[in-house]
């Protein structure tokens, strides 16, 4: 008989074909699909995380480990309603204004993604207005912004500022990241977090969710 | 008509080295760019800061400031001559009223330089392909593309010795392929919509260069080959993955040539060793002196064959000594000095050999710039002529190459790296030889949101 461990591990093996088999066996068998989403599909991806951290694991090994667990929600999903999706709260990403680099960004998006977020993916060459946009529509927890040139890192600032004329500066957690970028350069334009690799960046995401969720910040 | 290259450009191992080539390049200043001498090929760029009509000036200050004091240091240290690139951030090739200023600012130091020092430079003029700031990219037409001819044009006019560019044709779908370390879709990006594109671009360049007295020196694979380079140091894709698409990015920098581009090859296209082999033009290479702009397991080799030896980037800040692009100045002298120095002493050859020997057993993608490798391989490319066919021959060979190597145990290897290699190989093996039958092929896998089949004549 399947099991969630299963699940976990077929996730870990990027198993498009097995995953299918285990959680639709699962769910045949009345397991709870929040059960399967928590305690087997984003378990695996939880166990690919430190593996890829520590450089066991390539990139495109994770991703086909992503591709799993998302092959698996597809089965899942249609029992649950969407607020019963588990996330662990939604993040807005963009490459900023006049940067057409978006490796690094692409890779934060699939790592946030598979660790429990739900994310917005703007794209390239993001203009301030742009940004302000999506966080007023999609009020997103968190907004991270990619700049790769000394040029660009500027834009930064001016979205940040943008986002602060707009009046919704102060509802977001703000993060940045890219080459030029430095933490020294995330303090002085007011950003709120600034990480150099996608493993670390989500690892800054849960701790800036555990301060927006606790009792302090609530009651602030 | 486009050249076609039947038959590689040397008869003996020995003859390619650094410094000389079959066919030289001379620029307006008299340098021969592989007439035996290397040449240092300094670049530079801008600290963190915005470009406006405002700030304008401000830049202006900063790139007079460098060209004045990189050749004032470059003239103490006797340097033979410089090549100066000048590769334009987006908003200089955005807006060509910049680009061209800050050229002429350039233009305007070498000639001072001449005067003062009677130093002898030349200056490359890189702009950047803005074609994808459309998404998906408009390759053959529209403002983008036109803007940045307008930058080239002036350029030539005002004095510029060459033309080079990153082009990125393909790159949209070759981005997808290094992160899923997928060959047949790089092979597809590489050899059909990026051979496609340099034919249309290339074609081109060269006849703007023609009508006004530049050369058109040539390509780079940096949007290809260096991202999978700087995505495999830092762990993300195996490194035999990146040794692979190093190799599989030859053909398309080829295209540059058999439309005409006579070198010296971009600094950032490391795959310059194989287009020398093949081309019998000078190249320009970048390796341990350009660790201020990223990291490469490559530092030495890369001189091997190299006729200017580039820092590819370095920011307008101050160091202990001294402002960064001066202090790359210095080190690339340094370098080139020695490189010459054994030439004139009649041990090139055995230089070339230490450096080459010093990094070839330590990485794949150090392995895969061996002389006698890139000889090998490039002898066996120049049999056909079908780009597409050349791309896939690329890949193969070089698969084959690296198993054969890390089984005799000439070169470092990852234990997961023979897995890579089986899975390239017999990924590869599935490709068929028909870039039609091919296309349809891949129809199913292609996110045809990113690309539009017809600006790459497909
Ligand atoms: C690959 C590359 C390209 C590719 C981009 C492909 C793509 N789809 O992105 C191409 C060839 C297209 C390209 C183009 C250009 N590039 Co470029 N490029 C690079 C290179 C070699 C690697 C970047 C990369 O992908 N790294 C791998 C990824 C995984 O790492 P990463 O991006 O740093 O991201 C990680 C972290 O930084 C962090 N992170 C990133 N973003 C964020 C965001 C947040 C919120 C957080 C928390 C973390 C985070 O996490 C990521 C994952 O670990 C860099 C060199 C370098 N030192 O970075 C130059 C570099 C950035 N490019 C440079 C230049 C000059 C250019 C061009 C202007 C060249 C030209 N003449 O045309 C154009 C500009 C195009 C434009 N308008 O943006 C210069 C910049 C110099 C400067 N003045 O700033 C660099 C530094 C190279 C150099 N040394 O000269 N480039």
């Amino acid at each position: 008989m399947a099991t969630l461990k299963d699940v976990s591990q077929c996730v870990l093996d990027g198993d498009l074909d097995e995953i299918k088999v285990l959680v639709q066996a699962l769910i045949d068998d009345g397991t709870d699909p929040i059960a399967i989403i928590n305690d087997g599909l984003i378990a695996g991806m939880n166990i690919v995380a430190p593996l890829f951290k520590s450089g066991e694991m390539f990139v495109p090994e994770v991703m086909e480990s992503a591709d799993t667990m998302n092959e698996g929600m597809k089965l899942v999903k249609p029992l649950i309603t969407d607020e019963d999706i588990p996330s662990k709260g939604k993040i807005i990403i963009g490459t900023v204004n006049g940067d057409l680099h978006d490796i690094g960004k692409n890779l934060l998006v699939m790592m946030m993604e598979s660790r429990g977020y739900t994310v917005i993916d703007l794209g390239v060459d993001v203009k301030e207005e742009a940004f302000s946009a999506a966080v007023k529509e999609h009020q997103p927890n968190i907004v991270g912004m990619s700049s790769l040139l000394t040029t660009t890192m500027m834009k930064i600032e001016s979205t940040i500022k943008q986002l602060v004329a707009d009046g919704v500066r102060n509802q977001v957690k703000i993060i940045i990241g890219g080459a030029p970028v430095t933490q020294e350069f995330a303090d002085d334009i007011g950003a709120d977090g600034y990480s150099d690799d996608a493993s670390t960046a989500v690892e800054l995401c849960d701790l800036m969710m555990s301060e927006q969720n606790s009792p302090e910040e609530l009651s602030a | 008509m486009a050249k076609k290259f039947t038959k590689v450009a040397y008869t003996n191992l020995d003859d390619f080295v650094y410094g000389s080539c079959p066919n030289p390049v001379t620029t307006k200043s008299g340098m021969v760019i592989g007439g035996g001498v290397v040449y240092p090929e300094i670049n530079f760029t801008l600290p963190g800061m915005d470009i406006n009509d405002v700030t304008m000036p401000k830049a202006a200050t900063i790139y007079s400031n460098i060209i004045e004091g990189v050749l004032k240091r470059a003239a103490e240290l006797y340097a033979p001559g410089v090549l100066i690139e000048f590769e334009t951030l987006p908003d200089f090739t955005e807006h060509p009223k910049y680009g061209i200023e800050v050229n002429r600012i350039l233009l305007n130091g070498m000639k001072e330089a001449s005067e003062k020092y009677g130093l002898k430079t030349a200056i490359r003029t890189t702009p950047n392909d803005l074609r994808e700031f459309s998404r998906p990219p408009i390759m053959r037409s529209g403002k983008y593309w036109e803007t940045m001819l307008e930058l080239y044009e002036q350029c030539a006019k005002d004095g510029s010795d060459f033309f080079s560019i990153e082009s990125t044709g393909g790159k949209e779908i070759h981005d997808s392929a290094l992160v899923k370390a997928d060959i047949r879709l790089a092979i597809f990006a590489l050899g059909i919509l990026g051979c496609n594109d340099m034919e249309f671009l290339w074609k081109h360049l060269v006849d703007l260069s023609n009508a006004n007295s530049c050369f058109a020196a040539g390509d780079s694979s940096c949007g290809f080959a260096n991202t999978a380079m700087v995505l495999a140091e830092k762990g993300f894709i195996p490194h035999v993955f990146a040794a692979v698409i190093r190799v599989t990015a030859v053909p398309r920098a080829l295209v540059a040539f058999e439309q005409g581009a006579v070198g010296p090859s971009k600094d950032c296209a490391y795959e310059g060793p194989y287009l020398k082999a093949i081309t019998g033009s000078p190249i320009s290479m970048e390796g341990k002196t350009a660790a201020c702009a990223h990291l490469s397991p490559v530092g030495n080799i890369a001189a091997a064959v190299a006729d200017t030896w580039s820092n590819e980037s370095v920011q307008q800040v101050k160091l202990l000594s001294e402002m960064a692009p001066i202090v790359s100045m210095e080190q690339l002298i340094y370098d080139c000095r020695l490189m010459n120095a054994a030439t004139v002493n009649g041990q090139q050859l055995m230089f070339r050999d230490l450096l080459v020997r010093s990094d070839s057993a330590l990485d794949v993608q150090a392995y895969v710039l061996r002389p006698d490798v890139v000889m090998r391989i490039s002898t066996e490319l120049v049999k056909t002529q079908d780009n597409f066919l050349r791309t896939k021959l690329a890949a193969q060979l070089t698969v084959a190459e690296l198993k054969k190597a890390i089984i005799e145990g000439k070169v470092k290897s990852d234990k997961r790296d023979m897995k890579w290699l089986d899975k390239m190989e017999k990924a590869i093996e599935t490709i068929p030889d028909d870039p039609q039958e091919f296309y349809n092929e891949m129809k199913s896998v292609l996110d045809m949101d990113k690309f539009i089949p017809s600006e790459y004549g497909i």
